[in-house]
């Protein structure tokens, strides 16, 4: 009788591996598609920022997680209905990596979440201003799954603790029906723009103890028909 | 033996399976909203932030004593007439219930304005505008421009004010209040009295 129960469970335990595996292995999950916003002749505005929360103004969450909230002394988001979110706050760099503006980013752990689809989604949204020319509000849903099968896991498995390499991933997958954000423009020169973005991640180094340690963002932000261009914009073009 | 097995081994996959897609990754805490019926149609909902004691950060050029200790504003003068603060906003019952920002943009270029965004993470996130000036002294009001998930639909309009504490003397009660009262209606309210008037007459 125990050696049936004993094969049972060990059973149950082999097939749950297995299971995981093909979760984690899933090559329909792995897709990192092109940016639609990358093949466009529209007009592209490009912020970027550093992902790295100690790079940031100010970067807070519930204090729990790896990535430890900067300053060390910052307020953190420990009550029940914000413990699953994280608010940065930093500069945004325009194309020829000057400040160009403040970015506030918040992010919240999705309950549409689907481990099993290969979603480890979250929805976060953008309010920048960008200085002497206005404001815009991105919302997005950001997909994770890349990443953590990327750069995470493999940094937990490494022996030390960490991770260096190449990884560029578009993160944004919705709400819109080609995995692009929406952007509403509020005040200045983006007053009543509608339009798309994309934002995508490079990272060259991960550790498990304190998160990203070479991580840039790129928001790309499709303004066409909708704002002059500055000289400097023009410019760069 | 073998044939438990394989039978086990089809439990734990199979098992592990529909709990990844059953079982919920995240749960988001939810607090009731406190919604009140305006007597001209549309929603009314106050949130709140006590002052001091709901601030996270105030972004501003120059200060002597930096909120949070330790933060540091970018000294670039491109940044002389923005000021960024982070709260954390609370509903009428004081239970806290998400996070805002509040920016400030004073400069030559553009108009200058006062801009809310509420992340609220059971129910979404909205982005208001509203001009730098207070219509009355008292009240600013400003316009929804974009929303998120719950607030996706909506139109309306968002009233934010000042309330100082004039009641409570205890050294730890806040200095007063920010009081955001958003009015919010369908933006899709006509087409569906529309399609409810022709369903009704067909």
């Amino acid at each position: 009788m125990i050696k049936y129960v004993a094969g049972l469970l060990l059973g149950i335990l082999l097939g749950a591996c297995a299971a995981v595996t093909l979760l984690y292995f899933n090559p329909l999950a792995a897709r990192n598609p092109l940016s639609p916003l990358s093949v466009s002749n529209n007009e592209i505005l490009s912020l970027g920022y550093s992902a790295v929360p100690t790079d940031s103004i100010v970067y807070t969450n519930n204090g729990e997680s790896r990535v430890e909230p900067h300053p060390e002394k910052v307020r953190e988001l420990w009550e029940a209905p914000i413990r699953h979110s994280a608010v940065l706050v930093t500069v945004v760099n325009n194309s020829r990596n000057m400040p160009a503006g403040i970015g506030i980013k918040f992010s919240s752990d999705s309950e549409r979440t689907r481990l099993l689809n290969g979603e480890a989604l979250v929805d976060s949204a953008w309010h920048i201003h960008l200085v002497e020319r206005g404001s815009l509000f991105v919302e997005q849903t950001e997909n994770y799954w890349n990443f953590l099968r990327k750069i995470v896991v493999p940094a937990y498995w490494s022996s030390a603790n960490h991770w260096k390499g190449v990884w560029t991933g578009n993160m944004t997958v919705g709400p819109g029906a080609l995995g692009t954000a929406a952007v509403s423009g509020g005040t200045g020169e983006f007053a009543g723009l509608e339009s798309e973005a994309v934002e995508a991640l490079r990272a060259s180094a991960y550790s498990v103890s304190q998160g990203p340690v070479a991580m840039e963002g790129r928001l790309a932000i499709d303004v066409t028909g909708n704002i002059e261009l500055t000289a400097s914009d023009a410019a760069e073009r | 033996m073998l044939k438990t097995l394989i039978f086990g081994f089809l439990l734990g996959l199979v098992g592990t399976v529909a709990a990844a897609y059953y079982l919920p990754v995240v749960d988001q805490y939810r607090e009731s909203s406190v919604i009140s019926v305006a007597p001209n149609g549309g929603n009314t909902e106050s949130f709140r932030i006590n002052i001091p004691t709901d601030r996270i950060m105030v972004g501003a050029p120059r200060q002597a004593e930096p909120v949070p200790p330790g933060l540091h504003w970018p000294a670039d003068e491109l940044f002389d007439g923005v000021r960024v603060e982070l709260f954390k906003v609370r509903n009428t019952r004081d239970a806290v219930i998400g996070v805002a920002s509040r920016l400030v943009a004073d400069s030559d270029g553009i108009e200058d304005s006062v801009e809310w965004v509420l992340h609220l993470p059971a129910r979404g996130t909205f982005y208001v505008a509203m001009p730098a000036q207070a219509a009355d002294g008292v009240n600013r009001v400003g316009t929804l421009r974009a929303g998120t998930r719950e607030f996706r639909p909506m139109q309306g309009k968002v009233t934010e004010r000042w309330v100082p504490n004039t009641f409570d003397d205890d050294a730890d009660a806040p200095d007063g209040y920010i009081e955001l009262v958003t009015s919010f209606v369908g933006a899709f309210a006509d087409d569906v009295t529309e399609s409810a008037l022709q369903e009704g007459t067909s």
